[in-house]
């Protein structure tokens, strides 16, 4: 299943501009792992509209998503314009006399009912194709299999991973300050909320499946920059794809989207996205710590072992 | 308040004996009646519904927690959706169709009047028992008015009590639900035909027939939710072989026509408005009814669309994405009926009018935001964010709640014979109507940033925009005190209404030949329609 990594498309440099400038830089400044608490935050929202994200895909959604926008904003335009002239023009105070004789027209009625149906099938026809893109898990090179449980993630890999397992919980440092009354102030902690202990850690440029299921209640993982969000239901496997452009490297973050209980606020998604390489060095040193802790046994959990 | 509109009804009252007092209202048969009863309950939901949504929204002023703890804030949202939905929004449209339906057919009273008053008691009892909770060890529901399992089955003490209120919700609602199709089908003035019949009775027609159909459906749900928790079954346990999606399906089967049952009324009641003040009739009459109708059989054919999220098949994908942005076209009719009503009419700007023009405008951005949520592949990213809250805001409160908000103020005159102050309500407008904006619009551009819904606190990169919406809730919420003043000086006194109530716009309709306020008992004699 999975693709030698002389497969897998190098990535090119600073061709992809501020993002990937800034994840190169703490990248080569810091190392792999320095990258977990370093500021480089790729999070490609503007504050106020869809990320236009990190994938293929989420391009083609944020794409979509602009298409409906302006067709809406043009509809608007034309049927709110039609009731401000209405508004200012036929008011009985300027003595607008009305026009009685103006009941009904079908002629005008099946106009708009055929026209709204045109704009639909032109806006079905993207959004059914991205949907048959969606589904389709085929090829994927990676499997990684996401568990949500009351608050956490549980990432168990797959393929060339295999046997690395271990949890994301919210960070330490966020887990204290939104405690109530905990007089932190949420400004000062880096990346409030969104942080983890140990993030996923996934290849770029490689179709990644995630096999999405839950230990107790309903979760939902949920990547903005991905346009990925699917359902974790106990007793269900989920499957779902990403593809991170190379080049695009850097941490990406999400929370759960589906109330789970008390601390559904706290259990961010972080996805840290490597170059092939930097991946396959990680792995290899995961393994070597499993090894490790393997070899000599001690009390304390194996995910937080093999992560340090 | 209500002690004295009995006494400004009894003045007209000449035949009848109506018991006074607490008895009155208690052992009530009279449609006028249980409908203010209805009124005034609403209100008082809309107003307890409110003050946990200001708990809401001063918890998300600013991020880190500073109010409540993550459990009382899942209550507050759960609480408030359910006492929104079945408390305030519910009961209102089923009064004024209590209050309005027999004087628009032309029928002396509710066809079924005992059954009337039952289904009313039986809101204050459901309410108690659900606000009980509150009090409760372990709190109230906090598993989202969706009530998902296997979350709400970890709920304590308040779950079974959130069943049983929902069933007796429930069964109010088939009740005033029977009430209201037995008594347009039975009760008409002779002449009448249906397609002679208000728009408002038919909005009402259609409801009442899709709250037969799904009430019972959510029976059933919390019901399997109620033997999973206490007696053993695995409905929805997938420990012990069932089904939590089965859950959401049946779910939204109830859901989504419910959805309609809070928004067709509302249409009903703009279709009577937007024509009295632009004096002429309404534009395709008979298409709206059609348009109505559409919407009401579609509502039970997308109820996927809740759920893409959730997996599903990629044909029902493409299946419920479909239907559901078939929807818009019908409720484009609709739309583009109303704006071609003003169109070359004789338009004034009544308190009544300034909300049904504001709904026109508000209720077309929710209805974009619907249509933007119906892409499948596009409702990845929106599902469950504030993008979302946003979507749904815009069609329940400048939607529904500005549509009871005009029909109020369209036939409050009629009810307690006087007018109101009008410069009190246009205030009330404008406050309404310029926070509303304030309060939901910019949860479209935090849901779009990624902000997922029912969180306590948030990343600090969603503080200005929550801040904002914080101040537009607290100031829509100071608002509405401003409709309760109104409506109690007006009940108190003023100026005399006369019959027809908008002299200048001259509606059209049986309540308008009616004395100001009607009598006791109206339509003793059926009215003869040409």
């Amino acid at each position: 299943m999975s693709a030698p990594a002389s497969d897998i498309r190098r990535p090119r440099g600073l061709l992809h501009g501020r993002l990937s400038k800034a994840a190169a830089r703490s990248a080569s400044a810091l190392g792999g792992s320095a990258l977990l608490c370093a500021s480089a935050v790729a999070n490609t929202s503007n504050g106020y509209n869809l990320p236009v994200g990190v994938t293929q895909m989420s391009r083609d959604i944020y794409d979509l998503h602009m298409e409906a926008f302006w067709i809406c904003v043009v509809i608007a335009i034309v049927v709110f314009g039609a009731m401000i002239y209405s508004l200012v023009k036929f008011r009985a105070s300027q003595g607008a006399v009305p026009d009685t004789t103006m009941l009904h027209s079908t002629k005008v009625e099946i106009i708009w009912t055929i026209v709204p149906v045109v704009i639909l099938v032109v806006m079905a026809i993207p959004a059914a194709e991205l949907i048959l893109k969606m589904e389709d898990m085929r090829n994927s090179d990676l499997s990684i299999r996401v568990t949500g449980y009351q608050w956490k993630w549980e990432y168990q890999y797959m393929d060339a991973g295999a046997g690395i397992d271990f949890f994301s919980t919210l960070k330490q440092d966020s887990n204290f300050a939104r405690e109530l009354h905990s007089g932190v102030d949420p400004n000062t902690v880096p990346n409030y909320l969104l942080d983890v202990d140990h993030p996923l850690v996934v290849p770029s440029g490689t179709k990644v499946r995630i096999i999405l299921t839950s230990g107790d209640v309903i979760h939902a993982w949920y990547v903005p920059d991905f346009a990925l969000k699917r359902s974790a239901v106990p007793g269900f496997i989920n499957e779902l794809w990403f593809k991170v452009d190379p080049g695009k490297e850097g941490i990406y973050r999400g929370q759960c989207a589906a109330l789970c209980g008390r601390d559904h606020g706290f259990m961010p998604v972080v996805v840290d996205v490597r170059t092939p390489d930097d991946f396959k060095k990680w792995v290899e040193e995961q393994k070597a710590q499993i090894k490790q802790a393997a070899a000599a046994p001690t009390d304390a959990p194996r995910s937080a072992q093999a992560l340090n | 308040m209500a002690q004295d509109l009995a006494h400004d009804t009894h003045d007209h009252d000449d035949h009848d004996h109506a018991p006074t007092g607490i008895k009155r209202w208690l052992f009530s048969t009279n449609h006028k009646d249980i409908g203010t009863m209805y009124l005034v309950f609403s209100l008082i939901m809309f107003f307890i519904g409110g003050s946990m949504a200001m708990v809401i929204r001063a918890e998300l002023f600013k991020p880190g927690l500073q109010i409540v703890d993550p459990e009382r804030f899942n209550q507050m949202t759960t609480m408030h959706a359910l006492i929104m939905i079945f408390g305030a929004v519910m009961p209102s449209f089923v009064g004024l169709a209590n209050w309005m339906v027999p004087l628009q057919i032309g029928a002396p009273d509710m066809a079924l009047p005992r059954m009337n008053n039952l289904s009313f008691w039986l809101l204050p009892f459901a309410f108690t028992i659900l606000l009980s909770t509150l009090f409760m060890p372990g709190g109230a529901p906090a598993a989202g008015w969706t009530m998902y399992p296997p979350l709400v089955l970890q709920s304590g003490d308040s779950m079974p009590m959130l069943i049983f209120a929902v069933h007796l919700m429930g069964a109010s609602s088939i009740m005033g639900a029977i009430n209201i199709v037995v008594t347009i089908m039975n009760m008409r003035a002779p002449g009448m035909n249906l397609l002679k019949m208000p728009l408002f009775c038919w909005s009402w027609l259609i409801t009442a027939y899709l709250l037969i159909a799904v009430m019972p459906v959510l029976a059933g749900a919390v019901t399997m939710l109620l033997t999973d928790h206490f007696f053993g079954t695995s409905f929805f346990n997938p420990a012990g072989g069932g089904d939590p999606l089965m859950f959401e399906h049946v779910f939204w089967f109830f859901g989504h026509p419910e959805v309609y049952i809070m928004i067709l009324p509302a249409f009903g009641i703009i279709s009577e408005i937007l024509p009295t003040f632009s004096r002429k009739p309404l534009f395709g009459a008979t298409s709206m009814i059609y348009a109505i109708a559409s919407i009401a059989f579609l509502s039970f054919i997308v109820w996927g669309h809740h759920m893409f999220v959730d997996g599903m098949p990629m044909a029902a994908q493409l299946f419920f994405m479909m239907s559901t942005m078939l929807i818009a076209v019908p409720t484009g009719v609709k739309v583009f009926n109303w704006t071609a009503t003003m169109w070359r009419g004789s338009l004034s700007f009544e308190p009544p009018m300034l909300f049904a023009i504001a709904f026109l405008f508000l209720f077309s951005i929710g209805g974009f935001s619907g249509l933007m949520l119906a892409l499948t592949p596009v409702d990845f990213q929106y599902n469950n964010t504030y993008f979302v809250v946003a979507h749904f805001h815009y069609v329940l409160v400048p939607g529904a709640i500005f549509a009871v908000m005009g029909a109020v103020y369209y036939w409050l005159p009629k009810w307690t014979g006087h007018m109101y102050d009008m410069t009190l309500a246009k205030t009330h407008f404008w406050l309404s109507a310029i926070f509303v904006n304030v309060l939901f619009f910019p949860q479209h551009f935090l849901g779009l940033a990624g902000m997922p819904r029912r969180i306590p606190d948030y990343a600090v990169q969603f503080t200005d925009w929550n801040m904002v919406s914080s101040i537009g809730g607290f100031a829509f919420g100071a608002s509405q005190i401003l409709f309760v003043i109104l409506i109690v000086k007006c009940v108190r006194g003023g100026q005399k209404a006369t019959d027809a109530v908008w002299d200048g716009a001259m509606p059209t309709g049986l309540e308008w030949t009616l004395s100001s306020p009607p009598p006791f008992h109206s339509f003793t004699v059926a009215p003869e329609i040409k």
